[in-house]
């Protein structure tokens, strides 16, 4: 076996945009994923970041099968799933879970905690035979910090913390090794999304889990990532080690993602080296040819429009990134 | 001073000498079926002209219910302002009839709101919506109110404005509405702008924009800025001083850097300590143990010593008040001097 827990090679999605009412015809494509290729270590936490409508959230919902990619491959523990069929995703499901971003709306209000935690069991009817299955979902409350007695309350009675920590127990429920999580702590206050980020790391070294942490919080992804990708538009336009990224990005939406994010020391404000976007991102059903980022970017020139930059490791870094004027600015340790 | 609107019709009794904005002992309930909510417990602070003050605290501790009482847009009932006073130069605004509140709304005091989208009117476009401020206020005619509201397109930098005016909310992105909605709380000029978690839902290369323009404007215009957020890292960014809220009450109030420096309150505290930092890598993460009280059952004493690690008995038993601790710098804690030093 090889240390690869997941590998997504050339991963794309692309939506259709639908006209007319009865004879609906095709006339474009959302390109939310458009060749995203990663790899995922054993027992090591990747994080995802980008700006809203990048395509995160695509490629999290297509890791755990609930989207069909349009086009390339995943592959967990060596398997191309892609093209599984119902039992085959059955099994997926129990090895690749997911926590969601809202922990309103993804418990459902009329079930108890105990059928939330306990309905993977229902589904898999051989992970733990009926008659433990009371007691294992109790494991599991207390294993996510939640007292094992609340097993017969309703979502309602917790507060969000506690619901994601309800979250969480659910996608653990099945053992599964990889989790993937979808801006799993940014509903959450700032001191109750620390008591969450504990829990999952705790989680992660007594269970040997591997992570796909999606999050637009910065400071949170460097907190808890062990490698770090940066999206844009559909693409990974640089991927490497945690401190790599954020210690000495390479491409310029990186650096400017990075010089954005705001730091809590006042001691600091003015001394950084602030890089201000000019407006917003592309529509991602028509993105700019060659490198999606030039519109924005102060360092495009004509190569930029027509040749599209690939991930790959360039001159100056020992990380992959996908410009053509890669180089490295000193962006004021943004993120502290 | 001189551009203060003194000779304002609306307002003749304003004193120039009175702070821009001095709230006193507000106190806002709401009625539930659990009882009485008390949202905002005796919430005191000042602002200045060209002052920025964050307000910070985390949902539920109200900061949002603080600001729109000031507004006096709080839909009573089931809110019901139970005291206390909201000095505008020395004018309380609570006690003003609806059609004079109003025009202050207007003239003096504007908001701009988190959710842009759903602050906007989707069935009107742009430029009538904010053409109407100007015909309403200040009885022009549509085609000056026209060229105004171009001219305030062009002030918070709305790319070709001219085609831009006739679109629909829906049709612009996310920061260009937040941009909309700055254009027409400044449209009239006030003289205070409430800024209630203007960048919550806007990503951070679209945040750094607005609130640079947030700044700009500031400045440029000598307004007082009352910012609410619950993100830090935006406070040490622009704030002048802060006032952190726990549970409805102003638990602390510091000048920016006194506070990040050296916080006086257990939960400032732990509350700038719980932030992942460079440092924390590897580490488990400072937390606040347990949740916030319900407003409905405050427990007596200190609404946070069930979480706090400074916690004694008297906390358990006595409200501690908002006492001046250094210059410039209140907090409510009986153990401020022990946290203030780091002990």
């Amino acid at each position: 076996m090889s240390d690869i827990a997941l590998e997504v090679t050339d991963l794309k999605k692309h939506f259709p945009i639908k006209q007319g009412i009865v004879f609906k015809s095709t006339v474009g494509q959302v390109k939310a994923v458009d060749g995203v290729s990663l790899q995922l270590r054993k027992g090591e936490t990747l994080g995802v970041v980008g700006e809203s409508g990048c395509g995160k959230s695509t490629l999290a919902k297509m890791l755990v099968g609930l989207e069909k990619p349009t086009g390339g491959s995943i592959s967990v523990r060596g398997e191309d799933v892609t093209r599984l069929g119902k039992a085959g995703m059955r099994r997926l499901r129990r090895n690749v879970q997911m926590v969601f971003q809202d922990p309103y709306t993804s418990l459902n209000p009329r079930m108890t905690v105990g059928d939330i935690i306990g309905e993977p069991f229902e589904i898999h009817e051989d992970a733990v035979p009926k008659s433990g299955r009371r007691r294992a979902v109790q494991d599991l409350l207390d294993m996510v910090g939640l007292n094992p007695d609340h097993i017969n309350r309703y979502p309602h009675q917790f507060s969000g913390g506690q619901r994601q920590r309800i979250g969480i127990a659910r996608a653990l429920a099945l053992k599964p090794e990889i989790l993937i999580c979808d801006e799993p702590v940014s509903a959450l206050d700032v001191s109750i999304q620390g008591q969450v980020i504990n829990l999952l790391e705790q989680l992660q070294d007594d269970l040997g889990l591997s992570y796909v942490f999606i999050a637009h919080d910065l400071s949170v992804v460097r907190h808890i990532s062990d490698r770090v990708a940066v999206m844009y538009l559909g693409r990974v336009v640089e991927i490497g080690n945690e401190d790599e990224i954020y210690d000495s990005p390479m491409h310029p939406y990186t650096q400017a993602l990075l010089s954005a994010v705001p730091v809590p020391d006042p001691t600091l404000r003015g001394h950084r080296d602030e890089i201000i976007l000019e407006g917003d991102v592309p529509s991602p059903a028509n993105p700019p040819s060659g490198c999606r980022f030039r519109t924005r970017c102060w360092k495009a020139t004509d190569k930029c429009a027509s040749e599209e930059p690939l991930l790959q490791i360039r001159q100056g870094a020992p990380h992959a990134n996908a410009c053509h004027f890669a180089a490295p600015r000193d962006v004021v340790h943004a993120v502290d | 001073m001189a551009d203060v609107k003194f000779q304002s019709e609306i307002l003749p009794e304003l004193d120039p000498s009175a702070p821009l904005l001095d709230v006193r002992d507000l106190q806002v309930e709401f009625r539930t079926r659990d009882g009485i909510a008390k949202a905002v417990n005796g919430a005191n602070f000042t602002v200045n002209r060209g002052e920025t003050l964050a307000i910070v605290g985390e949902s539920g501790s109200g900061k949002s219910v603080t600001s729109q009482a000031i507004m006096g847009i709080l839909e009573t009932p089931p809110a019901k302002i139970a005291g206390g006073e909201v000095l505008f130069h020395g004018v309380d605004l609570l006690t003003l009839s609806k059609e004079r509140k109003r025009r202050v709304r207007a003239n003096h005091v504007a908001m701009v709101f988190q959710d842009a989208l759903s602050a906007l009117n989707p069935v009107y476009t742009v430029g009538f919506q904010l053409a109407e401020l100007f015909r309403k206020h200040r009885g022009m005619s549509k085609a000056e109110a026209k060229k105004k509201s171009l001219e305030l397109l062009d002030l918070v930098k709305i790319p070709a404005a001219a085609q831009r005016i006739n679109e629909y909310p829906h049709q612009f992105s996310g920061g260009m509405r937040q941009r909309v909605m700055i254009a027409m709380a400044l449209a009239l000029d006030p003289d205070l702008l409430i800024a209630d978690e203007p960048t919550t839902a806007l990503d951070v290369t679209v945040q750094a924009q607005i609130m640079r323009l947030l700044a700009e404007i500031q400045a440029e215009r000598q307004m007082g800025l009352i910012l609410i957020t619950h993100d830090l890292g935006v406070v040490a960014d622009v704030a002048d001083k802060i006032s952190v809220m726990y549970a409805g009450r102003i638990v602390e109030q510091a000048p920016v850097l006194d506070l990040f420096g050296k916080p006086a309150h257990p939960y400032t505290k732990a509350l700038l300590r719980s932030i992942p930092r460079l440092d924390t890598k590897g580490q488990k993460l400072e937390v606040i143990e347990g949740l916030p009280p319900v407003l409905t059952n405050i427990p007596p004493g200190c609404a946070f010593a069930a979480r706090c690690h400074y916690a004694q008995d008297v906390c358990r038993t006595d409200i501690p008040l908002l006492e001046t601790v250094a210059a410039d710098r209140a907090a409510a804690c009986h153990f401020s001097a022990e946290v203030i030093n780091g002990e």
